[in-house]
């Protein structure tokens, strides 16, 4: 389970997230909804320490993983990266790489060499991410042959082939068509079985079909969570109602 | 009161016109001197320009065999120094250094790329020719490294720069560590730019003239000495073209024309990686 506890995040003094307390249960996909600037992407970015590489950035409180603190003073955000993995909005393939070298450039780039090993990690995160079929006939082309589909698996299966525990994903589809789309949903539903899964999303209509678990947050604060279901359906509080009928935001 | 349609019209036809012949005398001087050049250095394009030593004064033919190699030995010497501690430098400030201290750096390479090449040639003067007690081709590298060096971190920097944060983010959310972040990723990503400004600045200390004349020195022996002086094209095509004999003066035509096609050859070629790395990037 990943868990923040009072998660406190600001930026050159100005907080942007004022004390989140979560859950993320095993096997369950978690969706976190809001407006633009509520703070969604900056909680999700504290999981895998990003803000470590932002000058002015400061992460009080407490993440931990299966127990284990990530701030911990003692834990390389280097090694906690490659248990917690990431996707990003946009589709950020390594242009010079090709593709089958953009699939283990995790595992490369951090002194992996036994190629007979790469090339089995290649194929079982290709085939992951749903990818496989399509690049198999050219491993070895550009990656920006792809379309922005197949790229944002392709750097889904980037993610995978370090072999994570957790998979954060910062709105991964709002570049994508439809069709696009759904198949990064129904993969993520086969990567439930065994990830971690945190999607951000400003796709309300995703989040409600392709989560088990919602938290909402507004202006950096939670103001409700629990099962996607009742979320929907019979929230607790009249801003979560608002927000999911479309009254603001 | 508006200006009459046609008034307009003919203040815009005026303003286009001046501006053409501007455009036109800003490229003369490229095509003057190439008509010049050629027409003064192709009678002395020979086999011989290459091959030959020169000879002394009043016997007619030989050639610039030792500038030629001089020059690519000093040359070839300021590059290995200068361009990896330049690429290096640039690494180090869009990388790994707070933004203050890239900024400072920044700063000092700004006012250093300005500083006057005969001045870089006194500095090493005084730090190796001095020490050593008489002229070197290695003085001459060190000052030609000085004077690349800041334009190799400015032109690295620019290019390291172009490359988007996104691609650094997606290497630290691999898990992979800084130093391959920025070998394997920044490096690879801006190396078709870099590379293009290091042949840049190589052609730019190719022609360098006003350093060697107290590092380098000239030498009208073939000598491939890194410790005794050496001739280079540039300080050779000087000491000749001033020179009372027509037969230097040939000479001197022939070493010029010899710089400035390596140079062109220098040019074209960056702009040939560049071109071919956007190619293979869209196929």
């Amino acid at each position: 389970m990943l868990a923040c506890q009072n998660l406190k995040i600001e930026f050159d003094r100005k907080p942007v997230l004022k004390g989140v307390t979560l859950d993320f249960p095993a096997q369950k996909i978690s969706a976190i909804i809001g407006p633009s600037g509520c703070g969604k992407s900056t909680l999700l970015r504290a999981f895998n320490r990003m803000h470590d590489l932002t000058p002015g950035a400061k992460v009080t409180g407490s993440v931990t993983l299966n127990g284990r603190e990530i701030y911990d003073g003692a834990e390389d955000p280097v090694l906690i990266r490659r248990r917690i993995g990431m996707v990003f909005q946009k589709a950020n393939p390594f242009p010079t790489l090709s593709i089958f070298e953009n699939t283990i450039s995790g595992l490369r780039l951090s002194g992996v060499g036994n190629r007979a090993l790469l090339h089995e990690a290649a194929e079982k995160a290709l085939v992951d991410a749903a990818l496989w079929d399509e690049v198999k006939d050219r491993l070895k082309s550009s990656p920006m042959s792809l379309s922005g589909g197949q790229q944002q698996r392709l750097c889904i299966a980037r993610a995978l082939a370090v072999d994570p525990e957790v998979l954060l994903m910062d709105e991964p589809c709002s570049a994508l068509d439809p069709i696009a789309t759904a198949k990064i949903e129904e993969l993520m539903f086969r990567l439930r079985e065994r990830l971690i899964v945190v999607i951000v999303t400003h796709n309300m209509q995703q989040a409600a079909r392709a989560s088990d678990r919602t938290a909402f947050l507004w202006m950096g604060e939670l103001v409700e969570e629990g099962e996607t279901e009742a979320i929907f359906t019979s929230p607790k509080k009249s801003m979560t109602e608002d927000y999911i009928t479309g009254r603001f935001g | 009161m508006t200006q009459s349609h046609g008034l307009r019209k003919f203040h815009g036809r005026i303003m286009e016109g001046v501006c053409l012949v501007a455009a036109i005398a800003a490229v003369i001087p490229l095509f003057a001197f190439l008509w010049h050049l050629v027409a003064m250095g192709a009678s002395s394009f020979s086999l011989a320009l290459f091959t030959k030593l020169p000879l002394p004064p009043g016997e007619v033919g030989g050639g610039l065999k030792n500038a030629i190699l001089g020059s690519l030995l000093v040359v070839g010497t300021a590059t290995v120094v200068g361009i990896p501690i330049g690429i290096g430098a640039a690494v180090f400030m869009t990388e790994f250094a707070k933004p203050a201290v890239t900024s400072a750096l920044r700063f000092a390479c700004d006012v250093l790329s300005g500083v006057p090449s005969i001045v870089m040639g006194l500095l090493a003067y005084q730090i190796v020719v001095r020490p050593m007690h008489h002229f070197s081709a290695f003085s001459g590298s060190i000052a030609l490294a000085f004077i690349m060096m800041p334009v190799v971190v400015i032109t690295s920097q620019e290019m390291l720069r172009l490359v988007p944060h996104s691609l650094r983010e997606a290497g630290h959310a691999l898990g992979i560590p800084a130093w391959r972040i920025a070998a394997s990723i920044s490096l690879r990503a801006a190396a078709p730019g870099i590379l293009t400004g290091a042949i840049l600045s190589i052609s730019r200390i190719a022609g360098e003239t006003a350093p060697m004349l107290f590092t380098s020195f000239g030498n009208p022996f073939l000598s491939l000495d890194p410790k005794a002086p050496i001739a280079t094209l540039p300080h050779t095509i000087f000491t000749y073209a001033i020179s009372p004999y027509d037969d230097w003066h040939r000479l001197a035509w022939g070493g010029a024309l010899i710089l400035v096609l390596g140079i062109l050859g220098a040019t074209l070629l960056s702009r040939f990686i560049l071109w071919w790395h956007q190619r293979s990037l869209n196929s």
